[in-house]
């Protein structure tokens, strides 16, 4: 064995009660570290995972993310004109050309687009009225970007197809209105047409209130029925790979000119606050790593204290101020690479307990397990965290250590 | 050419009262002598030795080990220097306790890494069967009687092959039969190995083994009465 771990393990065995303590600090300051850690992952990547698998990648607009330039401004870019007073043109509402628009999305590598028009209807049936949210879609496309396919616990997407005047609505919506499949039901715009559709699918996502609100037909049909032939106000788009989507919208935004809003961009709040939330998590389990490494300096700073004579024997010998420093910080490294093993082995047994416990979530229908990331990056995170302040902790009386003289013990000592 | 020659170095304790623990010592230590330094409690003996194995640095004056000038050495290379040429025994034997004697022997030559691990084991167990430790090579210095351990210490003093041992006091701790035993050894370490030995003592039997003595009052060398 090397020398100096030779001489720092026989330190930590005769402090073997100081150095066991020590060892329990740093294995529970890792275990809760990572359970903390592995909680707080968890729960943000099932988060982001939701946000992603549930919401378009990138939503396209009919809107403009700046007010058109007035001519006067093109013409003079630098004047000092102002403009008061402006009156915008009257616009159709839609993406205009939007099957253009479509196609020149198609063209990117790794992207699927859907267009979709959205508006609100009510719901006429038995005497009671219900607003909705109805979205003319093309199954076709939508398969590929959206993941309503999979929530469909009755009939299929493709059956607004096959029956124009088809409808898949929430199974809550269903339930709240005793609706079936095959019932009928009067569908009214804000157009004022009005329209007998025939449930053709069901669908449940979880989410409560998108399960009583939304619905779902052909697009044609809704054109028909908002009195939009031909219009799409939204293209919804799906990526291979989701984490590029803020690149991909500004692209498409430049290329369509349409507000192209990436799903970072649409929970920018809410990954902001993931951000401030991590912050928070990795300060306090940082906390308790650092107060555990408290004990190291503690054992490292008695041993040096007590092992002074046998520093000035080793100097004595020809050990350079380096070893003894080199000595005692591996006392302090042994003591974290040990507790961050078997922190890591308590950590793990404390996951997959809290791995097994299920909740249900107000506003949820299903009972859900709590997500647990178990990344390795975090474990390496851990692992490096324990291990930088033992041996921060350890260096401190090893300083100490080097600058003993022995001339000064040995006079002590005779 | 001296082994080691000391040219009027100075050791002055700074403070608010400067105090003066060696002035003026001129030394020289012939290859193969044995040396002892000897004076009362007090007048600078173990000063003196820490001055000459470089454990302390002298205030003023020069030291030349092995020819070479140690005064402009860093504290590395005074390290390195004892290693390679110096050895230690004190009064009380300073063996590491968490260590068998074979270990603690093995310490410096291990710091030193010349020889493989293989080769540092067998000489150190050569060393103790030498010293009349066969046998205990495996026992830890609690196990050992003051005389055994004082003889490890100077067995881990002859591990690295030292051109120069020095020893504090190294009968002080000893009863009368173990303190002859380190005599004789220190006495035949110089006779036959060729080692150049200086040890303190304010013991005149273990200072009539040596072949010359240096006496000290007050840090200052006494010099030699004149030869009748």
């Amino acid at each position: 064995m090397n020398l100096y771990v030779d001489i720092a393990l026989s330190h930590l065995r005769s402090r073997r009660r100081q150095t066991i303590v020590s060892l329990l600090g740093v294995v529970l300051g890792v275990a809760f570290f990572l359970a903390v850690s592995a909680l707080m992952r968890g729960s943000e990547r099932d988060l982001i995972e939701r946000l992603v698998d549930t919401a378009p990648h990138i939503t396209v607009y009919d809107e403009f993310r700046a007010a058109r330039p007035q001519p006067a401004t093109m013409l003079y870019p630098d004047g000092a004109v102002a403009i008061r007073g402006v009156k915008p043109r009257a616009e159709r509402r839609g993406i205009r050309q939007y099957k253009q628009k479509l196609a020149t999305i198609d063209a990117i590598d790794g992207v699927q687009a859907a267009p979709v028009l959205v508006g609100q209807a009510i719901f006429s049936f038995a005497g009671r009225d219900e607003a909705v949210t109805l979205s003319g879609i093309v199954p076709a496309r939508m398969r590929g970007v959206s993941r309503i396919e999979e929530d469909i616990v009755a009939g299929s997407i493709d059956a607004v197809d096959a029956n124009p005047n088809g409808i898949i609505i929430g199974e809550a919506l269903a339930r709240k209105l005793s609706l079936s499949m095959g019932d009928t039901v009067n569908v009214v715009s804000p157009a004022g047409n009005v329209r007998t559709m025939k449930i053709v699918g069901l669908f449940r996502t979880g989410n409560a209130s998108y399960d009583e609100s939304q619905t779902f037909a052909q697009l044609t049909r809704v054109q028909a029925l908002m009195n939009r032939p031909n219009v799409a106000n939204m293209i919804i788009i799906r990526l291979r790979d989701a984490y590029p989507a803020r690149e991909v919208a500004a692209y498409i935004e430049q290329a369509t000119g349409y507000k192209s809003v990436s799903w970072q961009e649409a929970s920018k709040d809410l990954l902001d606050a993931l951000t401030v939330r991590n912050v928070i998590m990795y300060t306090v389990v940082g906390a308790i790593l650092l107060v555990a490494c408290f004990g190291i300096y503690n054992v490292i700073s008695t041993v040096v204290l007590e092992k002074t004579r046998d520093i000035a024997i080793l100097k004595s010998m020809g050990f350079h101020a380096r070893d003894i420093r080199l000595i005692f910080t591996i006392e302090g490294a042994l003591i974290g690479l040990g507790g961050s093993v078997l922190g890591c082995g308590l950590g793990s047994a404390m996951m997959q307990g809290i791995a097994q416990v299920t909740i249900k979530p107000p506003g949820s229908v299903d009972a859900i397990t709590l997500p647990v990331y178990w990344g390795a990056d975090q474990f390496a995170l851990a692992v490096a965290f324990a291990l930088l302040s033992a041996i921060v902790a350890a260096w401190l009386p090893a300083r100490k250590g080097g600058r003993v003289q022995p001339v000064d013990i040995l006079r002590g000592a005779a | 050419m001296s082994v080691l020659r000391a040219e009027r170095i100075t050791r002055i304790l700074p403070g608010e009262v400067p105090v003066t623990l060696v002035a003026d010592a001129d030394v020289a230590i012939e290859r193969g002598e044995f040396v002892v330094i000897r004076g009362p409690s007090g007048s600078g003996k173990s000063s003196l030795l820490y001055l000459l194995g470089l454990l302390d640095r002298p205030t003023s004056g020069r030291l030349l080990l092995d020819g070479e000038d140690t005064s402009g050495f860093d504290e590395d290379r005074l390290a390195e220097t004892r290693l390679r040429k110096l050895g230690f025994v004190f009064q009380f034997h300073f063996l590491l306790n968490e260590f068998s004697a074979r270990d603690n022997v093995m310490m410096p030559m291990r710091r030193l890494g010349a020889l493989d691990a293989e080769a540092q084991s067998q000489r150190a167990m050569q060393l103790l069967r030498d010293l009349g430790l066969g046998g205990h090579e495996h026992k830890r210095p609690s196990q050992l009687s003051g005389g055994q351990r004082q003889r490890v210490a100077i067995a881990r003093a002859l591990a690295n092959d030292p051109l120069v041992i020095l020893a504090d006091e190294p009968t002080g701790a000893l009863d009368t039969r173990s303190g002859e035993n380190v005599r004789s050894i220190l006495r035949e370490l110089a006779t036959s190995q060729g080692r150049s030995i200086i040890a303190v003592s304010h013991d005149l039997h273990f200072a009539s083994a040596a072949d010359r003595q240096i006496e000290i009052v007050d840090g200052r060398i006494v010099p030699p009465a004149p030869a009748n």
